[in-house]
């Protein structure tokens, strides 16, 4: 298990294809300094999960990888480019690489699904994805297994057919990383560990990293390769999660007691 | 007098947001790549839906104008210029003030309910990390089919409402079609349309930028939503007066009224 002083040993030393590289970054709304110098890398079918209280600042840190939030200091590597400084056009291209999940799916409520999954495609066509639009929509859907919901509204789905249409939005770009925020909350245990699984398959498929924030302990216990303990702004703790769940760290003991207590309870 | 100080400061600080956001609707509207198919989807939304109501609105007026000013021109003598009165009435200021507050309740507030909404349920931000410019693809496009249709739905009101007024002036009186239109559109000049035409385009911006600009700032959930949608149309509908009232100066510049 490494804490938060080891990541000075790994800033100079960074392999080289670590597909996100996130060095001290910092992060403030006003008077509240949310990040404080925050440090990751993530390396190609690795899924990283950060674990965090609510409020710690993990999905304010996954919207500065995809500059839907600016950093005030530090650096954000994606793909080799670094993200503050991209032109529009650059970051345009690095958000096909990224696919990113959204707590609430945000699936365009006035397109059916079958428009959602078109929406991106339109998109770019500069992807050249190899197969028409409506190969690669149905491929789609039939990997998180709902073809049947074609043209449906997102009004008449479920949470987790909301879930995992997103997915299905998500991965039709055929993206590289995937961002995941908070994938299994408000959804059902059986639900939410259908769409662990989905998460485990479309790894397993599509050769994807993911980095997945989240409080729901089953999920970052099923899913993550190492996981990242997120407190005060900092990485405070790191490890595979039997690492972590046998530290001796007083914090870290506290914030699994915790987390796991809510999850159960 | 502090509160009064801070409620001032507050609108102009609001102004001075709404300002920027149209200059930078002004800045990505005649930039490439052009959203064809969803500014045609908006013009339907926008001009389409809106027909029965303006054209209802616009009726109902006609009618209402024309009974409740009739007595008096008669007690003048001067019912045989009903039409050329009602004319120009209408097109200079009641139509196109009717269908502007009419579009400011319908499509100000939809327009901010709908972006309000596609805010908190971060789909403006699903559209932008899919590397889709959601200004462009949202506002510019509602804006601009604002600016299209607004036109289009007031010389509709004002066809609409010279009808209404004739059927009034055929029942009452005896005129016919032919005599009654030719009479409203033989007193009519540049003077009198070109303003009210150049005004509804301007109608549509604000009402289409108002609109965008509370939705596409909308936050604190729900609550928001209903906020974004509330004070799009409140706001809006004070600004076209004002934006009429500025009309009506400049167009005395050029035209005698």
């Amino acid at each position: 298990m490494k804490t938060d002083a080891t990541h000075n040993s790994i800033k100079n030393t960074a392999p080289k294809e670590a597909l996100i590289i996130i060095r001290d970054v910092q992060k403030s709304f006003g008077e509240n300094k949310v990040l404080r110098g925050f440090n990751l890398e993530l390396y190609p079918k690795e899924n990283v999960v950060i674990l965090g209280k609510s409020g710690s600042g993990k999905s304010v840190l996954i919207k500065c990888l995809v500059r839907l939030m600016d950093i005030d200091a530090g650096e954000v590597l994606v793909l080799g480019r670094s993200i503050p400084d991209l032109d529009q056009k650059a970051l345009d291209y690095i958000r096909t690489e990224v696919g990113f999940l959204f707590q609430g799916s945000a699936l365009y409520d006035s397109m059916t699904v079958r428009e959602n999954l078109r929406f991106p495609l339109r998109r770019h066509p500069e992807r050249k994805l190899g197969e028409n639009e409506e190969e690669l929509i149905w491929e789609a859907l039939d990997s998180v297994g709902l073809g049947n919901a074609i043209d449906l509204m997102p009004a008449e789905l479920s949470g987790g057919m909301k879930r995992r249409v997103a997915l299905a939005r998500t991965l039709i770009l055929k993206p590289s990383i995937i961002l995941y925020d908070e994938p299994t909350t408000g959804l059902d245990p059986i639900t939410a560990n259908e769409i662990i699984q989905l998460m485990l398959k479309i790894q397993r498929e599509f050769d994807t990293a993911s980095l997945i924030i989240t409080h729901d302990m089953d999920c970052a216990r099923v899913i993550s390769s190492r996981m990242i303990i997120l407190q005060d702004g900092i990485n405070y703790a790191e490890g595979t999660y039997q690492e972590l769940a046998q530290s001796k760290d007083p914090k870290v003991k506290a914030f699994f007691k915790e987390v796991q207590s809510r999850n159960h309870g | 007098m502090n509160t009064l100080i801070k409620n001032l400061l507050e609108f102009l600080d609001e102004t001075g947001k709404i300002s920027a956001f149209a200059g930078r609707f002004f800045v990505q509207a005649f930039r490439r790549p052009f959203e064809w198919r969803e500014l045609l989807h908006q013009c339907y939304v926008i001009g389409y839906s809106s027909l029965f109501l303006v054209c209802a609105t616009g009726f109902i007026m006609g009618l209402v104008l024309t009974l409740q000013v009739r007595p008096t021109m008669i007690e003048f003598g001067a019912v045989s210029y009903m039409p050329n009165m009602v004319g120009i009435a209408f097109v200079r200021e009641i139509g196109p003030m009717i269908t502007a507050l009419i579009c400011a309740g319908k499509i100000g507030s939809s327009i901010g309910a709908e972006l309000g909404s596609m805010k908190v349920t971060e789909q403006i931000d699903a559209m932008e990390v899919s590397g889709t410019n959601p200004f462009k693809y949202l506002v510019v496009t509602r804006i601009w089919a604002c600016i299209l249709m607004l036109p289009l739905l007031v010389v509709m009101a004002d066809t609409v409402g010279l009808l209404g007024s004739y059927i009034i002036e055929s029942t009452k009186g005896e005129v016919t079609m032919t005599l009654y239109f030719s009479r409203a559109f033989g007193v009519m000049s540049f003077g009198d349309i070109i303003p009210a035409t150049v005004k509804s385009f301007f109608f549509g911006l604000v009402i289409g930028t108002v609109g965008c600009y509370k939705g596409y700032h909308s936050q604190k959930g729900t609550k928001g939503v209903g906020t974004a949608a509330n004070t799009a149309v409140v706001l809006s509908s004070l600004l076209l007066f004002v934006v009429d009232f500025l009309a009506v100066l400049v167009a005395d510049i050029f035209y005698t009224i």
